[in-house]
């Protein structure tokens, strides 16, 4: 795909203070970010976060309440959505039942006055998959067929930013792996600027190079997918991206290299570089599968530093076993064991040690008054109680 | 019916009869429904149809009193025809033009309602059919007195020099459009909102970001959508006002007067049945060829 070209000098997309109140609802708050040009960029968050207003202000469908989005140095903001060299891959393909595939493909380029349309929809369907299909139907295409189609029918267009809306939302799980794969083989051939918005924080890691996950119509944090994960930002970054185990502690400042954590009558330190808060309430987090169990504390490897409990559930799903650990205090920790053949199961009620590396762990600024929030959280942002 | 797979091979499949005699029981069944509606259709509307068309080639010397007689008189046709073309050619010009004002009104209105109307949806809509709830004459008549030569709408129209100190409405052929146009019109707007409303807004964003301007995205996506309701509506809307008399009658004079105005008159007053009958039939070949035209330029598998 050498042959594609971009129309015009294309450059970063940048958003400027991007602000959309829908009456008293506030949807995107006061955000600024750059994508840079042709990276792979995604949006992740629960429903309601704003991340489809902001795809849909980029696109030209909503209009800003205030706020810049910039194209390289031109703010596009105010174009109408057919003014724009930006094209959307919409999450109900929302592909035009009239036209046959090939026609729905060539939409863009005919309604620009190009004629001669007949070999791009070729190498464009080619690119997708899909030789043969152009004399079909949309309705006589499966669900990952007309995905594609929507795909083909934005990227003909060579635009300097292609948006996608959640666009495997309605695929099955394999298929959507499938896609997951082709949607980034796709990204690195034609080099287009994608800018990616999901729910689902496997697949914004799996495809992005850049992640930002939103909450309540503002960046938590941004980032690369393995920074994010490994040491976040926030407690809700914490737990929408992967699960964390949050113990609410106090910090009492830096001392060296360590921060020293007193949580739950225990007595914890981390790197000082893995904290984002060194003083005052804090959480301190450690991901599930940094957690390892032993039967007592004596069996904990020097360095490592660990909680007791009873373990009250496991589950078994075949990579891993997932433990829940009770703690002496009532909280659930959850445990990620992974089946490499060298532990035996530990079975339900026994009493257990979890232990870490303190260089695994992270200290998150807490609220005061909020208590720990070691289950997983789901889709909202709940505060776990214990 | 799964149970059939289990049955051992060498016993006889023919020992489980259900399937078979249940769709033997009911292979009648929708030929049943149907009679009442087809005998309905076949006294009323088949014999009655047959009669008409043994009454067009009647002796035309013919009358009530004497009787007539079957003396296949094609002959009938086109000396109809020629005594009446005018009003023939004015039934379709009125009706088309009808159609047109009716499009430009309903079109829009079935859009707003369709699309933008939001909680007003329902309220807009009986709005629409309302005005069914009284009788048809009685409507044209109300229509007779807003376009009556002292009402306020000639004397706006007097005011403002759109009309001649003398200019009326009444008993012209715009006062007949006017009355096909408004009667009509709900037979349009509903099959056309029907469609629209169906009309999916994603699409339309779809080819806004597909570079489509608002007028591209119109011609290229919307009305395509809205054909089938386009062409149902047309033709409720097409058909009875072409074969219209009342509007002519009420609101025109014999200049005004329409195919449907002869016919009443040649079968009621006249009493000339075999031209009557003849004119029915010329004025159904003509609607069933304006029709199939329509249809073969408009409802190819494209739309429909």
């Amino acid at each position: 795909m050498t042959a594609m070209g971009h129309d015009a000098p294309a450059g970063d997309l940048r958003l400027a203070d991007l602000t959309k109140r829908f009456g008293a609802f506030t949807a995107v708050d006061d955000l600024s970010l750059t994508i840079p040009q042709g990276s792979f960029f995604a949006l992740l968050g629960a429903s309601g976060c704003g991340k489809t207003t902001t795809l849909r202000m980029i696109a030209g469908l909503e209009e800003p309440t205030s706020g810049q989005v910039l194209l390289g140095d031109r703010d596009i903001a105010r174009l109408r959505p057919y003014k724009r060299p930006v094209n959307t891959v919409f999450q109900s393909y929302a592909l035009f039942p009239h036209l046959d595939i090939a026609e729905n493909v060539a939409f863009g380029l005919r309604r620009r006055g190009i004629r001669k349309v007949d070999d791009q929809v070729q190498r464009m369907l080619s690119l997708v998959q899909l030789d043969g299909y152009g004399r079909r139907r949309p309705a006589q295409l499966s669900g990952g067929q007309q995905q594609r189609v929507a795909l083909a029918r934005a990227l003909i267009n060579h635009p300097q930013v292609l948006l996608l809306d959640e666009p495997l939302g309605a695929l099955d799980l394999k298929l959507r792996r499938q896609m997951q794969i082709e949607l980034k083989r796709i990204q690195t051939e034609v080099g287009i600027t994608f800018v990616h918005v999901t729910h689902d924080q496997e697949e914004a890691m799996t495809m992005a190079d850049t992640v930002a996950v939103m909450n309540a119509g503002r960046i938590e944090q941004l980032g690369a997918p393995a920074d994010i994960y490994e040491f976040p930002a926030t407690a809700f970054v914490a737990n929408f991206l992967g699960q964390s185990n949050l113990l609410a502690g106090e910090a009492a400042g830096s001392a060296g290299r360590e921060v020293p954590v007193s949580a739950h009558g225990g007595r914890f330190s981390v790197p000082a570089g893995r904290a984002r808060a060194d003083r005052g309430p804090v959480y301190l987090g450690v991901r599930p599968e940094k957690l390892h169990l032993a039967g007592s504390a004596d069996q904990v490897p020097s360095g490592h530093q660990h909680v007791d409990g009873v373990v009250t559930d496991a589950s078994y799903v075949g990579v891993s076993t997932q433990y829940l650990l009770r703690t002496s205090w009532g909280s659930e920790l959850s445990v990620f064991v992974a089946n490499s053949g060298t532990h035996g199961q530990v079975p339900v009620g026994t009493r257990a040690v979890a232990y870490w590396d303190p260089r695994h762990a992270f200290l998150l600024r807490r609220e005061p008054g909020e208590d720990d929030r070691t289950t997983p959280v789901l889709d909202e942002p709940v505060g776990a109680s214990s | 019916m799964t149970a059939l797979a289990h049955v051992p091979t060498g016993q006889s499949t023919a020992s489980s009869p259900p399937p078979a005699a249940r769709s033997g029981r009911y292979r009648f069944l929708p030929y049943l429904l149907l009679l009442p509606g087809a005998a309905w259709l076949f006294l009323f509307f088949a014999l009655p149809l047959l009669q008409l068309a043994a009454a067009s080639l009647y002796d035309p010397t013919g009358s009530l009193a004497t009787g007539y007689a079957m003396t296949w008189a094609f002959s009938n046709y086109p000396e109809a025809l020629q005594a009446y073309w005018p009003q023939f050619s004015r039934s379709f010009l009125y009706a088309g033009i009808a159609l047109v004002l009716a499009l430009l009104m309903g079109y829009p209105l079935a859009y707003a309602i369709a699309q933008k109307a939001g909680r007003w949806k329902n309220l807009l809509l009986v709005c629409v059919v309302a005005p069914m709830f009284t009788s048809f004459l009685v409507r044209t008549l109300a229509w007779k007195t807003i376009l009556s030569d002292n009402g306020w709408v000639v004397g706006l129209l007097r005011d403002i020099h759109l009309l001649g100190p003398d200019g009326r409405l009444l008993a012209t052929p715009v006062a007949v459009i006017l009355g096909l146009t408004y009667n009509f019109l709900p037979f349009l707007v509903l099959p056309l909102y029907a469609s629209l409303e169906r009309l999916d807004y994603r699409l339309l964003e779809a080819a806004s970001d597909l570079y489509a301007s608002p007028v591209q995205t119109f011609r290229k996506v919307t009305l395509p959508l809205s054909m089938p309701g386009l062409i149902a509506g047309t033709l409720l809307f097409f058909i009875p006002a072409t074969g219209d008399y009342i509007n002519a009658e009420l609101l025109g004079t014999p200049n005004e007067y329409m195919i449907g105005n002869v016919i009443d008159s040649a079968f009621l007053v006249r009493l000339d049945y075999p031209q009557g009958a003849a004119l029915s039939f010329l004025l159904m070949a003509a609607i069933l060829a304006v029709v199939f035209v329509y249809l073969r330029k408009a409802g190819t598998d494209e739309v429909l």
